[in-house]
């Protein structure tokens, strides 16, 4: 990989950060755009946590991380500290895989 | 100047972790935050070495991986990039992949905007490096301008550290923490993220949103390459948004998760939703934030 491909990767990631922070963003100052903002987030992390669970090659996978994932839902929901719900999770995802 | 002194509070959090002062009392609660972070911070570390192996295995020189971490600063997008070109792909193709994948960065920016709206221009465009999973979903979880812009500087610049650092050893020493997965640590951002999202499930309409967005990431991971399912779920907001009316302006109510009436969350059984908004019981709910680590209680 060349230097240029990395600055240029650098260039294109930052770009896209500053688009939404810098550009996009601060135009968002009705209550309508306000609202989307906000609940972007809502809409954003439940997706990242689906595709970090159960994607793999262009398919849905249930393998140890579902396991993992559901001792953090059950953690969460208990009112654990995030510190427990994330630990609880990895060592689950690696005692599964461990077994299996 | 306020974030100059969150910035240096920060560091003198990590560096000593448990000091029994709060350098900014008043200011929510530092020291749970600063836990908070340091664990997904450490799980990010363990990540970048791996990335640093992966990336010098991959062909890429010491000084390489180091940059790219550092001009790049999106994880997904470095080991897409550098998974590509290992797999014999087109530098065409890897940058596809990567900038499929840190195209979400610019949602992220904008759910972040209104926190730093009143910032000049110098300081967004040194924030906007910063903007990335850890310090979106930690900063969106508290509440409150000062709390979200601290917790997004706080996380941002700790994420920035060890995501380098890692990067740095892994690449110069080689694989000596092994598989990140062996540890179960790819499982560690997904319980994380859950955690961080639970109050954005205090309103109906963040309810749906999340609903939505997560169907839609899971329908389309079969059908679209990584990153498309991600970018796309922000469409989960536009039946949040037309179907369900806001609560009020200051989101409240038992926001437990799993408990919410029924599956009353499909789009189209909204329009009951404002009145169905529990009103009070704010309070009520300062002890279900396992998921917002500092999340002034």
């Amino acid at each position: 990989m060349s230097w240029w491909a990395i600055v240029g990767l650098g260039a294109a990631a930052y770009g896209l950060k500053a688009l939404g922070l810098v550009v996009l963003g601060p135009r968002a100052v009705d209550g309508w755009a306000l609202r989307l903002a906000a609940l972007l987030p809502a809409a954003l992390l439940p997706a990242l946590v689906a595709v970090n669970t159960f994607a793999g090659e262009r398919r849905i996978e249930i393998d140890a991380r579902a396991a993992g994932l559901a001792v953090a839902v059950v953690a969460t929901w208990r009112r654990a500290p995030f510190v427990v719900v994330v630990v609880a999770a990895a060592v689950t995802t690696a005692l599964v895989r461990a077994v299996g | 100047m306020d974030e100059v002194h969150d910035r240096s509070g920060d560091r003198t959090g990590d560096s000593s972790d448990d000091s029994p002062d709060d350098p900014r009392p008043g200011h929510g609660p530092g020291r749970r935050l600063r836990r908070d972070i340091w664990v997904l911070s450490a799980a990010v570390g363990v990540f970048g070495v791996s990335f640093g192996v992966l990336a010098t295995t991959g062909g890429l020189t010491v000084a390489q991986a180091c940059v790219m971490s550092l001009l790049v600063f999106t994880g997904a997008s470095q080991f897409a990039a550098v998974g590509v070109l290992e797999a014999g792909g087109s530098l065409g193709s890897a940058f596809g992949s990567a900038l499929l994948l840190a195209a979400r960065n610019a949602a992220y920016g904008v759910a972040l905007a209104p926190t730093m709206s009143r910032r000049p221009l110098g300081r967004r465009l040194l924030a906007a490096h910063l903007v990335i999973d850890e310090s979106t979903a930690v900063a969106t979880a508290q509440q409150g301008r000062s709390a979200r812009e601290h917790a997004f500087w706080a996380t941002g610049i700790a994420v920035f550290v060890f995501w380098n650092v890692g990067t740095a050893l892994g690449a110069l020493a080689g694989d000596a923490i092994g598989d990140p997965e062996a540890l179960g640590l790819d499982a560690a951002f997904p319980a994380g993220f859950v955690a961080l999202a639970v109050p954005h499930l205090r309103t109906r309409q963040g309810r749906v949103a999340a609903a939505c967005g997560a169907l839609i990431a899971l329908a389309l991971i079969p059908l679209a390459p990584a990153g498309v399912p991600i970018v796309a779920a922000v469409l989960g907001v536009v039946p949040a948004l037309l179907f369900v009316r806001p609560a009020g302006p200051r989101p409240s109510g038992d926001a437990r998760v799993g408990t919410e009436p029924g599956g009353g969350t499909e789009a189209g059984g909204g329009k009951e939703a404002g009145g169905a908004e529990p009103g009070g019981g704010t309070d009520a709910d300062a002890g279900l934030e396992p998921g917002g680590p500092g999340v002034p209680a």
